[in-house]
C-alpha cells in the first residue's frame, strides 16, 4: 500500500513539473492569438494582405478542448521533450511551385512546434506544415515573426503568418474529406513523413521482427514446444484462428486468415504504441480517421471482390420474400453494404480518440483548477485529482486498446464470412 | 444553440447504447451462470453484439460533433 502511495506521489510531481513547462507554451500561443473582430474592420477596407504585428496581446483563457484536439493531431513532427523535435522529412508539392523536399528541422521549430522560419513558401504552425499561396511572400528562407489565429465565420481556424510586418494568409494541406471537416482541395498537397506515418513504420518493423523471431522458432524446434516469444504469440493467434476465423469463415478459413491476423496484429500495436505517452509512442493512428477508413476500406474490397452469388442474391433480390417488401429491403441492403465498413471506421476511431481526449481533459484539470498556472493550491487539488484519474483512464484504454482489434477483426471476419457462404438452410 | 442541440442528442444517443449494451452484458452473464462451459463461444458473441450497438451511437456522436 505504501508503495502504491509513494509512487502516486512521484508520477504526481512529475507530472506537474512537466505541464507546468506546458502550460509555459500555451501562454506564449495564447497572446500571439487575437480576435477576430478587430480584424474584421480593417478587412473590409484592405485586401487580403494587411499590415500587422504580433504585438496585440489578448489574455485568453486556457482552452482544454484546443489542447485535446492539438495533442491528438498529426504532425510533421516528433516532440521529445522540452523544445526537442525529432525533425521527420517532409515532401511537399504544389502545383505552381513543384516538388519541395527537405527536413522540418530546417523550421527551426521553437515553441509548441510552431517554426521560426519559412522554406519555400512553407511555415510550419504548431507542428503542422501550411503554405503561403499569394506570390510576393519570398520563396526562400526567410526568418518569420509570428503566426496569428483567429476564428473565422464558418467555425474553422483560420492561420496567417506575419513577415515584415505584413500578414499572409496560409492555406493548409489538401484534405479528400470534401469539406466534412474544413477540409479540401488547396494550394498543395502534403505527402511527408509525418509522425503517424513514422509510426505505422515503427509497427511495419516491430511486427516484422516479432513474427520473424517466432517463424525461426517454429522452424527450429519443429515438432517440439514452442520456447520463448513463442509461446507468446501461439495463443493469441490460436484464439484469433479458433474463436474468430473458423466460426465465421467456416471450412475456407485458411484463404482470410493472413489478412485478419495482419489487421489484429497491425491495429494491436498501433493502440498499444499509442499508449506511450512519450517517444517513440504518444502516435493517434488508429484514431485518425484517414487511417481507419483505409483499414475499412481493405475489408470491404475483400468482402466485395470475394462475394459468391448467394451474397449478392441476398442483396438485391431477398429469396423468400414478398415482392413488396423486396422493394424497400434492396435499397436498404444496398445501403447497409456501405454502412458496415463505415461503422468499422468509426468505431475504431471513435474509441481511440475519445479515450485520449479524456486522458488529455483529465491532465488538464490541472490547468482549469489552477486558473492556468496563477494559483499552486488549485494546481496541486488539480493534480491531485488528475492523477487517479488518468491512471484508471489509461487502464482501461489498455483494454479498449485489445477490445477494439480483436472487434475490427471479428467483424471483418463476419462480413466476410456472410459474403462467402455458399448457401443457407434458413431464410 | 445547435452546437446545445448536437451536444443533447449525443447524449440520448448514449443513453441508448448504453441500455442496450447493459442488456446484452446481464443477458450474456445470465448465459454463462447457465452453462458455464460455453463462456468462450458467449463472451465473443457478446463483445460483437456490444460492438454492434456501439456503432449507432458513434454514427450519432460522430455527427453531432461534425454539425456546427
Amino acid at each position: 500500500m505504501r508503495k502504491i502511495l509513494l509512487s502516486l506521489a512521484v508520477l504526481w510531481s512529475m507530472s506537474l513539473g512537466v505541464f507546468a513547462q506546458d502550460h509555459h507554451d500555451h501562454q506564449e500561443h495564447a497572446t500571439e492569438s487575437h480576435e477576430h473582430a478587430q480584424e474584421a474592420g480593417e478587412h473590409a477596407d484592405e485586401h487580403a494582405q494587411h499590415t500587422c504585428g504580433c504585438d496585440e496581446a489578448h489574455e485568453a483563457e486556457y482552452d482544454a478542448g484546443a489542447t485535446a484536439f492539438h495533442h491528438i493531431s498529426d504532425a510533421n513532427a516528433f516532440h521529445l521533450f522540452g523544445e526537442l523535435y525529432l525533425p521527420l522529412p517532409c515532401i511537399l508539392y504544389a502545383p505552381d511551385h513543384g516538388l519541395s523536399v527537405f527536413l522540418s528541422s530546417k523550421f527551426h521549430i521553437g515553441h509548441h512546434g510552431t517554426g521560426e522560419k519559412a522554406v519555400d513558401g512553407y511555415v510550419l504552425n504548431h507542428g503542422e506544415v501550411m503554405r503561403v499561396s499569394t506570390p510576393d511572400f519570398p520563396k526562400e528562407e526567410v526568418e518569420i515573426d509570428c503566426i496569428l489565429a483567429h476564428k473565422g465565420d464558418d467555425g474553422h481556424d483560420h492561420y496567417e503568418v506575419v513577415y515584415q510586418g505584413n500578414c499572409f494568409p496560409l492555406d493548409k494541406k489538401t484534405t479528400f474529406d470534401g469539406g466534412l471537416m474544413g477540409g479540401g482541395v488547396t494550394s498543395y498537397y502534403d505527402l511527408s513523413i509525418t509522425k503517424n506515418v513514422f509510426t505505422m513504420m515503427l509497427v511495419f518493423v516491430l511486427l516484422f521482427w516479432l513474427f520473424r523471431a517466432v517463424a525461426k522458432g517454429y522452424q527450429k524446434r519443429e515438432g517440439m514446444a514452442p520456447k520463448g516469444v513463442q509461446s507468446f504469440m501461439e495463443p493469441v493467434f490460436v484464439f484469433i484462428r479458433d474463436e474468430v476465423a473458423i466460426p465465421f469463415l467456416g471450412p475456407k478459413y485458411e484463404k482470410y486468415l493472413p489478412y485478419l491476423m495482419s489487421i489484429f496484429f497491425f491495429i494491436l500495436g498501433l493502440n498499444l504504441i499509442g499508449q506511450i505517452p512519450f517517444f517513440p509512442g504518444s502516435g493517434n493512428v488508429t484514431g485518425n480517421l484517414a487511417v481507419t477508413m483505409t483499414l475499412a476500406l481493405f475489408t470491404f474490397v475483400v468482402t466485395t471482390l470475394n462475394g459468391k452469388k448467394d451474397y449478392w442474391m441476398h442483396i438485391f433480390w431477398m429469396p423468400g420474400v414478398p415482392a413488396w417488401i423486396k422493394v424497400i429491403l434492396t435499397p436498404v441492403e444496398i445501403l447497409g453494404m456501405f454502412i458496415k465498413p463505415l461503422t468499422l471506421m468509426l468505431r475504431l476511431f471513435a474509441n481511440i480518440t475519445a479515450g485520449h481526449i479524456v486522458i488529455i481533459i483529465f491532465v488538464s484539470l490541472i490547468f482549469i483548477f489552477g486558473n492556468a498556472g496563477e494559483s499552486i493550491g488549485g494546481s496541486s487539488l488539480g493534480g491531485a485529482m488528475a492523477v487517479p484519474l488518468t491512471l484508471f483512464m489509461m487502464s482501461i484504454e489498455l483494454l479498449v486498446a485489445f477490445i477494439q482489434a480483436f472487434v475490427f477483426c471479428i467483424l471483418s471476419a463476419s462480413y466476410i464470412g456472410a459474403a462467402i457462404e455458399e448457401h443457407h438452410e434458413h431464410h | 444553440m445547435t452546437g446545445t442541440l448536437a451536444a443533447l442528442g449525443a447524449g440520448l444517443a448514449v443513453i441508448g447504447a448504453g441500455i442496450g449494451i447493459g442488456n446484452i452484458g446481464a443477458k450474456a452473464m445470465d448465459a454463462i451462470a447457465r452453462q458455464p462451459e460455453a463462456a468462450g463461444e458467449i463472451r465473443s458473441n457478446m463483445i460483437l453484439m456490444a460492438a454492434l450497438v456501439e456503432g449507432a451511437a458513434l454514427i450519432a456522436i460522430i455527427l453531432s460533433i461534425f454539425v456546427k
